[in-house]
């Protein structure tokens, strides 16, 4: 198999394409970094001149208005000329091929493209179309391929929950919803497991699980922290946190689920659920929120919910992401 | 032109035979196979054959020549050129032409432009089903007598299970076999990698083993049913080599083969997505690769074959599950056999079997002599050097398909000289 694509030959992250054999160092890393950018925003100037004259490119192929808003004011803040692109409404339905729009944007002199594809994987091909060009001084973020993965999601899940936990280590954790359809769910796995969770959880209906969830993690020996519940309060009895996915309304369609009343009956977050989990226990979404469906109101506006710094740390996440793929060494001055 | 091959180690695998000796070639017929020349031979040419194998060309039982439709991504003649190349002497392509091989007429074209001295014989398999649509039956008794060996549905299944019956009950009718691939297109629907741990780390949707094994309990069910030959092509699963036993064990005379893909891959291999390994049926995990292994060996997969499809590179230079599924192989699957015989310790000539003699006998052309070395056959031929190793690459493969999962691969066993009933097709020191 090839080295990973995301690193160059020094083990150093040139791309950020999953989490999913992200070194700890690394994640760690960019973890740390992303501690002082929070604090940009509490600045009257809330700038750094880490990207100043790179041009960020937000290749959207599918839909996205948060995703991309935060993209582009984390690259804002970083001093970046952004450009977006809805690719979905442009080239391609003019019949573009993925690695033709790249070669022009290429050609624009871009440092950076930003993208969101609903193909899993289609963010490696551009990295490796950009190696086999000799342009891999492009940078490729992933926000989001297909089912695969949405690595800064689970980056700004991570930041949260270390947050308000401190120590992995000594951590349970539910993944609760539509784990089979979910980019977030398999980044936040891949990042807990690395971070040394010993206690995870992938909590939904079989029709909503991967067939082989038990053994998503590479190599994972028998004992590794993963275990499938098809229960919610099995799944949330003693969690120290609960990252609850988000439901699409298609799934109700295609024999997925019945209804949406009979999802919210069996896997819905209500406060007696969530009180099957420690007391301290924190909830994460990755929004946009069904209210009613995955999770009830009296919940998402609980002080236990913490979506809200989810969204503020997920600029920081970035900026620190971006600035240490295409910023150079430097951080922050204080 | 009478052509002797000398100083090679003869195997001929239908009839055992397995040592040094020439192989005299008169008329398009093998005449003789020993160390001494029928009386009154007289070679015009000779072919060394020291420190190589010389053994029956190779039969592919799937090879899509894309001819008609799909002339951009591969031509007769390009793709003649790779199955001489390749050790091919004779294939059988699949009825997804464009438009598919449903009509006497097209069946008869393609024969005609395939009937060239050096060109393997083309055996096309006729579409089962009107378009491949799964809804009406073809002409098959004309199809059959405009040169179709066997009736199929390429890629496509026939989802009404009352049309595949009647389909099974009138090519059993007529004597005519079905080849058909196990999969229920419902199970499968949307999937492009196997259901195992692999597409579930990817995120890829998966295509699971019930949709072999679901399809394919169908299908033995109704060739007893309906009495019909039935070859099953491209196994993919260890479960659907089991009930493939099962039935055989119960009296069915149902074949089977599994294409050189599944044969050495896994899903394992789908890597950092890499499109070249989007094949149909699915790349399964390694626990079935080895379960299709050992049944080759053992007997219970009667042959192997290379599953042949050019793909251009705007189709494959795709997202995943966007790229089209195929693979070139028909370069590859005299060296890949080698691969398997050497990786599980198999015999030689037990090896070249599933590649000649066994393709023969799926095809029912045994009585010919096809497959064989014995005299009087037509001398369709392969000379091969098996210690010779070359590297897998876009620019030695003479198929105008270049995409294949082995590229970069460095494989033993390189083929010297090809004989298409007697005509010189290919030497490795020049193209003829």
């Amino acid at each position: 198999m090839n080295r990973n694509p995301q690193l160059n030959e020094h083990g150093e992250l040139i791309h950020l394409l999953t989490l999913d054999g992200l070194p700890r160092e690394i994640l760690l890393d960019i973890l740390d970094r992303a501690t002082p950018f929070t604090a940009v925003a509490e600045r009257e100037v809330k700038k750094v001149p880490l990207l100043r004259g790179k041009s960020v490119f937000n290749l959207f192929f599918e839909n996205s208005t948060r995703t991309r808003t935060t993209f582009e004011i984390a690259a804002k803040r970083l001093s970046a000329d952004v450009i977006n692109l809805n690719i979905n409404t442009s080239s391609t339905a003019k019949g573009e091929s993925l690695l033709d729009t790249v070669d022009n944007l290429s050609a624009m002199q871009a440092d950076m493209f930003v993208v969101r594809h609903a193909s899993s994987g289609a963010p490696y091909l551009i990295a490796q179309h950009l190696a086999a060009t000799k342009r891999d001084h492009i940078h490729v973020v992933n926000a989001g391929d297909g089912r695969h993965a949405h690595p800064t999601q689970g980056l700004l899940d991570m930041f949260t929950i270390r947050h308000y936990k401190k120590d992995f280590t000594q951590l349970s954790v539910a993944i609760v919803g539509d784990i089979l359809h979910s980019r977030v769910a398999r980044s936040q796995l891949h990042a807990l497991v690395t971070l040394g969770v010993p206690d995870i959880r992938l909590v939904g209906p079989q029709t909503l699980l991967p067939t082989a969830a038990a053994q998503m993690i590479e190599g994972s020996p028998p004992g590794a922290p993963l275990t499938v519940c098809h229960n919610l309060a099995d799944g949330l009895r003693g969690v120290d946190v609960v990252l609850m996915l988000r439901l699409q309304n298609e799934r109700m369609q295609g024999a997925l689920l019945p209804s949406a009343q009979e999802y919210f009956k069996s896997w819905g977050l209500t406060p007696e659920k969530l009180a099957l989990a420690k007391p301290d226990a924190i909830v994460l979404h990755p929004g946009p929120m069904n209210r009613g469906v995955e999770i009830d109101s009296a919940v998402a506006d609980s002080d236990r919910a913490v979506i809200l710094p989810q969204v503020t740390f997920g600029i920081a996440v970035r900026m620190a992401v971006m600035s240490m793929l295409a910023g150079g060494s430097g951080g922050v001055q204080s | 032109m009478k052509i002797e091959i000398k100083n090679g180690r003869v195997i001929d695998p239908a009839s055992g035979f397995d040592g040094a000796a020439s192989v005299f070639v008169a008329d398009g017929k093998i005449v003789g196979v020993g160390e001494t020349a029928p009386r009154g031979f007289r070679a015009e040419g000779v072919i060394e054959a020291a420190g190589c194998i010389v053994c029956p060309g190779l039969i592919d039982l799937s090879a899509r020549l894309r001819e008609p439709g799909f002339e951009y991504r591969a031509t007769l003649e390009s793709e003649m050129a790779a199955a001489a190349a390749g050790g091919v002497t004779r294939l059988v392509c699949p009825p997804d032409t464009d438009p598919p091989l449903d009509e006497p007429g097209l069946v008869e074209m393609l024969k005609y432009r395939a009937r060239q001295p050096g060109f393997a014989q083309v055996h096309p398999l006729g579409a089962l089903t009107v378009g491949l649509a799964g809804q009406r039956l073809t002409e098959m008794a004309e199809l059959a007598e405009a040169g179709c060996i066997a009736f199929g549905q390429a890629n496509h299944s026939i989802v009404d299970t009352q049309v595949l019956m009647r389909a099974l009950q009138y090519a059993a009718t007529l004597g005519l076999p079905v080849w058909l691939q196990a999969q229920d297109s419902h199970l499968a629907h949307g999937g492009v990698a196997h259901d195992g741990a692999i597409a579930a780390r990817l995120g890829l949707p998966g295509i699971p083993v019930v949709a072999e094994t679901v399809a394919l309990a169908t299908l033995l069910q109704l060739a007893a049913a309906t009495g019909v030959r039935l070859h099953v092509r491209r196994i993919s699963s260890a479960a659907g080599l089991a009930l493939i036993r099962a039935a055989r064990a119960g009296g069915l005379a149902v074949t089977c083969d599994v294409t050189l893909n599944h044969l050495h891959l896994c899903d394992r291999d789908i890597g950092y997505f890499d499109a070249q390994t989007r094949l149909d049926p699915p790349l399964r995990d390694a626990t079935d690769r080895d379960a299709l292994a050992a049944g080759l060996a053992d007997g219970s997969i009667d042959a192997l074959c290379s599953d042949h499809t050019p793909v251009d590179d705007d189709a494959k230079q795709m997202p995943f599950d966007q790229a089209e599924v195929g693979a070139t192989g028909l370069e590859l699957l005299l060296p890949l056999t080698l691969e398997w015989a050497t990786e599980r310790n198999i015999p030689l000539p037990q090896a070249l079997e599933k590649i000649t003699a066994a393709p023969a006998r799926v095809l029912g052309l045994t009585a010919q002599g096809y497959g064989s070395l014995a005299v009087g056959a037509p001398a369709d031929l392969c000379v091969f050097d098996p210690q010779a190793r070359f590297t897998v690459s876009r620019g030695r493969l003479r198929s105008q398909g270049k995409n294949t999962p082995f590229l970069g691969r460095t494989l033993a066993g390189e083929v010297r000289y090809t004989l298409c009933e007697g005509h010189l097709a290919y030497s490795a020191d020049r193209l003829l």
